[in-house]
């Protein structure tokens, strides 16, 4: 078992971490920037070490500065939380190399799925459905012909070398790909001195379902899907679990794949493999495996009763997987919002502020997760998310009924938040039944601007 | 002599992305209307427009610092 855990992150996933360790007896201390001194996670870490100026760079994301902490401290293990440093194989591998242990998959693990074409290979090798297209670089417009026999239209034509949305074309029919495709090569070879093009086929209309893993670098096991479908600006706002899209037997092919993927790159940790679930043509296909613990990881623990991160941390310290696959159960429904401090009715503008009064919903099946306090200063410099609210019911309905009473609840004064984006959501009907995909919220929230009232009176 | 001031708090970014050139140099001139600089706010870039006119920009925020909402940002000839 861990004896001291350093954490490398702020914010509500600080806070959890830092109750899980607790939990397990595992001492624990705080990182902070100077933005960050008054912060609740340095307040209940048992000692707190300051770690640079607010920007991120040179605080939360400056290696040095973290493992020093660690070693000035006495600590055993660094968790890393997510976004930050906890995605970097850099990082992994320097924090074993320090002799400490990383509450994480190997940098090799880390630098294999953080690799667009390579994961696909993988999830490929290991029998995991991936989006149709090419398996890695397209070998001339002759090979793109036979290609298209997989993907259909629309297709999706990617420079190689591109990213971050760049040298994307996107192709409706075959005359469109005739002319598209040398173009994108031309293109490509101009804007990155490299012509070579993937292609994948649009899956225009599709749910995002994930599968969360826990392993121990031997064995993997899942705890069920979350769906995770809206979202905005490809962030999600709201997730659920489990998906109420799936079918037990798509359910079981699902959750299979990601365990068998888990176990083909020997992972170890807690990590999510990440699907586009096509639902007209009722299949499923592997986009991208996150290696690290994520966000909306609650609704998973609510619905099978396991402490995700407390199986992190036991897992790091050298314990094989406790709990067997027949172990982990669902029961009932649970649902995640993501209260942001961002002003919906000013096109989510943030709004970083000053906490006058809180109110915390309570009651049964409510969590909230959350670094708030009254009084607490919101810093500008980091990520907008304030808090959690997770609720647990018997049925997806009666937790949608459980989300909209625990939102009547919760009052956060002195700032602008989402919460009036999910009262309206869980008002409406699509939402109760259920029905909707990635790019639904987006048109949803260009026809409902009205009813996303300023959640802070003048 | 007038001010300008940063509308946000946050972090005031002198260009628009670290291989670029700043937006302004000390002692150019400056139009209303000209952006001036980035505020990074929760992850969300703000444009700073200059509100007034001057014959001479000189900043008074560091590249990448983190500022108050209605630090000065920057002085006007």
């Amino acid at each position: 078992m861990l004896k001291k855990l350093l954490i490398a992150n702020r914010g509500e996933i600080a806070v959890r971490i830092i109750r899980a360790a607790r939990d397990l007896g595992i001492e624990t201390v705080a990182v902070y920037s100077d933005a960050d001194a008054t912060a609740l996670h340095v307040q209940l870490a048992d000692e707190a070490v300051n770690i640079g100026p607010p920007a991120a760079k040179k605080s939360y994301l400056n290696v040095d500065a973290i493992l020093k902490a660690a070693h000035d401290t006495g600590c055993d293990s660094i968790h890393p939380g997510y976004g930050f440093l906890a995605e970097n194989a850099g990082f992994s591998d320097a924090v074993s190399a320090a002799g400490l242990v990383f509450v994480g998959p190997s940098g090799d693990a880390i630098r294999l799925m953080g690799d667009k074409v390579a994961a696909r290979s993988a999830a490929h090798a290991a029998g995991v459905p991936i989006v149709p297209g090419s398996l890695g670089r397209v070998d001339g417009i002759d090979a793109a012909r036979h290609i298209l026999i997989d993907t259909g239209f629309p297709v999706m034509i990617k420079a190689a070398a591109g990213g971050g949305g760049r040298g994307i074309r996107i192709a409706a029919n075959l005359a469109e790909f005739e002319q598209a495709f040398p173009q994108a090569e031309a293109e490509a070879l101009a804007a990155f001195g490299d012509g070579g093009l993937y292609m994948e086929k649009v899956i225009t209309k599709a749910r995002h379902i994930e599968v969360q893993v826990l392993a121990d670098g031997a064995d993997a096991i899942h705890c069920f899907e979350r769906e995770c479908s809206l979202q905005r600006r490809r962030q999600k706002v709201w997730e659920e679990a489990p998906s109420r899209a799936l079918s037990p037997r798509l359910r079981d092919e699902l959750c299979s794949s990601a365990v068998r993927l888990a176990r083909a790159v020997n992972y170890s940790g807690a990590g999510t493999v990440e699907y586009l679930y096509d639902e007209d043509a009722d299949r499923f296909y592997f986009i991208e495996m996150n290696t690290r613990i994520q966000v909306e990881h609650p609704v998973t623990e609510m619905i099978t009763g396991i402490d995700l991160v407390a199986e992190m941390l036991r897992i790091a310290g050298g314990e094989p997987l406790r709990l067997l696959q027949s172990d982990i159960t669902v029961k009932g429904h649970a649902i995640e919002v993501r209260l942001n401090a961002e002003d919906p009715a000013r096109g989510f503008a943030p709004f970083p502020g000053t906490v006058a009064a809180l109110c915390i919903p309570g009651g049964p099946g409510v969590r909230f997760d959350s670094m708030l306090y009254a009084g607490y200063a919101v810093p500008p410099f980091y990520d907008s998310l304030l808090a959690k609210l997770i609720v647990h019911a018997e049925t997806r309905e009666a937790a949608i009924t459980r989300m909209a009473r625990a939102l009547s609840e919760l009052q956060i004064d002195g700032l602008a938040t989402t919460k009036p984006l999910f009262q309206a959501l869980a008002a409406d009907a699509a939402v109760q039944a259920g029905d909707f995909h990635t790019r639904w919220l987006e048109g949803w929230l260009e026809t409902h601007a009205a009813r996303l009232t300023p959640s802070l009176e003048p | 002599m007038p001010a300008l001031q940063s509308p946000l708090p946050g972090t005031f970014y002198r260009s628009a992305s670290p291989d670029k050139p700043p937006y302004k140099v000390d002692g150019e001139a400056v139009a209303v209307g000209d952006v001036i600089g980035l505020i990074e706010v929760m992850k969300s870039f703000h444009e700073v427009k200059a509100e007034t006119a001057g014959s001479a920009i000189r900043f008074v925020a560091e590249n990448e610092e983190p500022v108050m909402a209605g630090a000065v940002l920057a002085e006007l000839d």
